[in-house]
């Protein structure tokens, strides 16, 4: 009963991501509020629980407004480019022990080629809007996420060497030990070119409120936006999905709690530590983002991939307990090693 | 060996600052329900006069740099001046307090120490209909006028801005900097145990 399998668990994954991206809208809100001495939202319901639908019902009354010299098509098409595939990632996303829509053997490799295609539709919805702020955004997010799409890559290939699989069911299946323990700086990186790829302070500067209006969400409205607001959350979700898997061990855990309640508890650790993120640091200049990535994460990636497959040809990682120490003192040093030579130039040009 | 700087310990400096914020209370006020008691100075955007001991000079029409303040006012048959009507735009008001410092008999114009003019709904228009004030007729809500502008401690409670005597029967201001986090309230308590 192949189709039944996959209607049921489309509609599953479609309820899951727009529960949970409805939930992460009103968690980060009243999070973001918490971590700056303010209550956040808390009119709409209990602790404004009904915000989030309030803002929904309000998105998908507003009249739709297309620009007189917009690119209507792309204009058009833009909205569901970027969302479909922020929706597809879900499909190999195990929630227990073989529960996944497609177990597909390469899934990893499917979610880097897949969410790759959310910079097309960013970037067509700043082209077809024909706003200069827009297509500003557009460009900033093209350099921005080709650039640390390398990094990121990298860095979730030290897991997929030491489970020997690019499935994340089995990546998942060969955490013993999570592997944040034994890839430490893998999962920094990861973190921070996921923070950049999903435009997420420090590194949103594709809608840079201050500099560019809102970049190139500005000429959307209606449902429309909410689309793309809906696509930002969904990224943030799968986002944190694919740490929990990779690096913290997704659906496995003690089993008093079934196995979908370890991976959804995982998700809102890795969602809280992005709210932290967020409400801590300022945005980057757009030089700074590109140079960090260039210079620092794509060499420390390198380094860390270089030596992780070392110490999987070497067995070192067959016993946690010398692995662990050593891959967190490694990492350390790595970093203060690599930040010696990083420099951004300071904010002004070097002579 | 010099101290190890610059590999990023500023992030976990302000990780760590961030932090120790989620413990703390919140600042903000929901207004309506929760209110701040104003500092004692404060400018109010009340004015109140007071019938009994205002001399009917004009003072403080004069020294109104606005001329939010209309007086009317005539001989009666002691020879005394007594005002026939007096009407106060708030909409013009900018609260300099200049009335005040004008009034010779320093007592009978006051500045109030509520905030909030605003209404639900405009009353005025229809029920308003009494006396000789210009606000007949059409809505004026923020023109207060006589009676209106009478001391009443219960409702419009006067501010103590140059009235030194007054600020001391005020509640004193509440103040953010005395804010206590949760911690604090945890061991607060524990010590009065």
């Amino acid at each position: 009963m192949d189709w039944l399998h996959f209607a049921v668990f489309t509609l599953i994954l479609f309820a899951f991501v727009i529960s949970g991206v409805l939930f992460f809208i009103w968690y980060e809100r009243r999070g973001l509020g918490r971590f700056q001495m303010r209550p956040g939202p808390n009119r709409a319901g209990p602790f404004g629980l009904l915000q989030p639908v309030a803002d929904a019902i309000k998105v998908l009354l507003k009249e739709d407004i297309v620009p007189t010299l917009a690119d209507k098509p792309v204009h058009f098409l833009a909205p569901l480019v970027a969302f479909v595939p922020a929706m597809a990632v879900f499909a190999v996303i195990p929630f227990g022990d073989g529960a996944l829509l497609a177990d597909l053997n390469i899934g990893i490799l499917y979610i880097m080629a897949i969410s790759s295609v959310i910079v097309i539709g960013i970037f067509m919805a700043g082209w077809g809007s024909s706003n200069k702020y827009s297509l500003l955004g557009a460009m900033r997010t093209i350099a921005q996420e080709v650039s640390y799409e390398i990094p990121l890559v990298l860095s979730i290939l030290g897991a997929v060497m030491l489970a020997g699989s690019l499935s994340l069911n089995d990546i998942v299946k060969a955490q013993d030990v999570p592997f944040v323990l034994l890839q430490p700086l893998g999962f920094l990186i990861y973190m921070t070119a996921a923070l950049a790829e999903i435009n997420r302070t420090p590194f949103d500067l594709l809608e840079a409120d201050s500099e560019i209006v809102a970049g190139f969400q500005t000429e959307y409205s209606g449902m429309k936006f909410g689309l793309f607001y809906l696509t930002e959350y969904a990224e943030a979700l799968s986002v944190s999905a694919i740490a929990s898997t990779l690096f913290l061990g997704g659906w496995s855990g003690p089993a008093f709690l079934p196995g979908f309640a370890w991976l959804i508890i995982k998700i809102i650790a890795v969602f809280t530590f992005i709210i932290w993120v967020r409400a801590t640091f300022p945005r980057l200049r757009i030089d700074q983002v590109m140079s960090f990535c260039w210079k620092f994460l794509l060499p420390l990636a390198l380094i860390n991939l270089v030596v992780t497959a070392v110490l999987v040809l070497s067995g070192l990682n067959d016993s946690p307990w010398i692995a662990i120490p050593f891959n967190l003192l490694l990492a350390a040093v790595l970093i203060v090693g690599l930040s010696r030579q990083f420099r951004t130039g300071g904010g002004h040009a070097s002579t | 060996m010099p101290p190890l700087k610059h590999f990023g310990e500023g992030l976990l400096r302000g990780l760590k600052i961030t932090a120790r914020h989620l413990g703390r209370k919140w600042i903000t006020v929901q207004y309506p329900e929760q209110k701040l008691t104003m500092s004692r100075r404060v400018r109010g955007t009340d004015i109140i006069w007071d019938r009994e001991s205002c001399i009917s000079c004009r003072a403080c029409e004069r020294a109104c740099p606005v001329g939010a303040i209309k007086m009317e006012v005539s001989r009666g048959e002691d020879k005394k001046l007594k005002t026939d009507d007096i009407t106060v735009d708030l909409g013009l008001c900018i609260f300099c307090g200049l009335c005040i410092e004008s009034c010779p008999t320093g007592v009978s114009i006051y500045i109030g120490y509520n905030y909030a003019n605003t209404t639900y709904r405009c009353t005025h228009c229809a029920t308003d209909k009494s006396g000789t004030s210009p606000s007949n007729g059409h809505c004026g809500e923020l023109i207060r006028s006589n009676d209106e502008l009478l001391p009443n401690d219960a409702v419009r409670p006067r501010s103590g801005y140059y009235r030194p005597e007054r600020a001391g029967e005020l509640p004193p201001q509440t103040l953010l900097v005395y804010q206590t986090t949760y911690g604090e309230d945890r061991r607060r308590k524990k010590e009065s145990r």
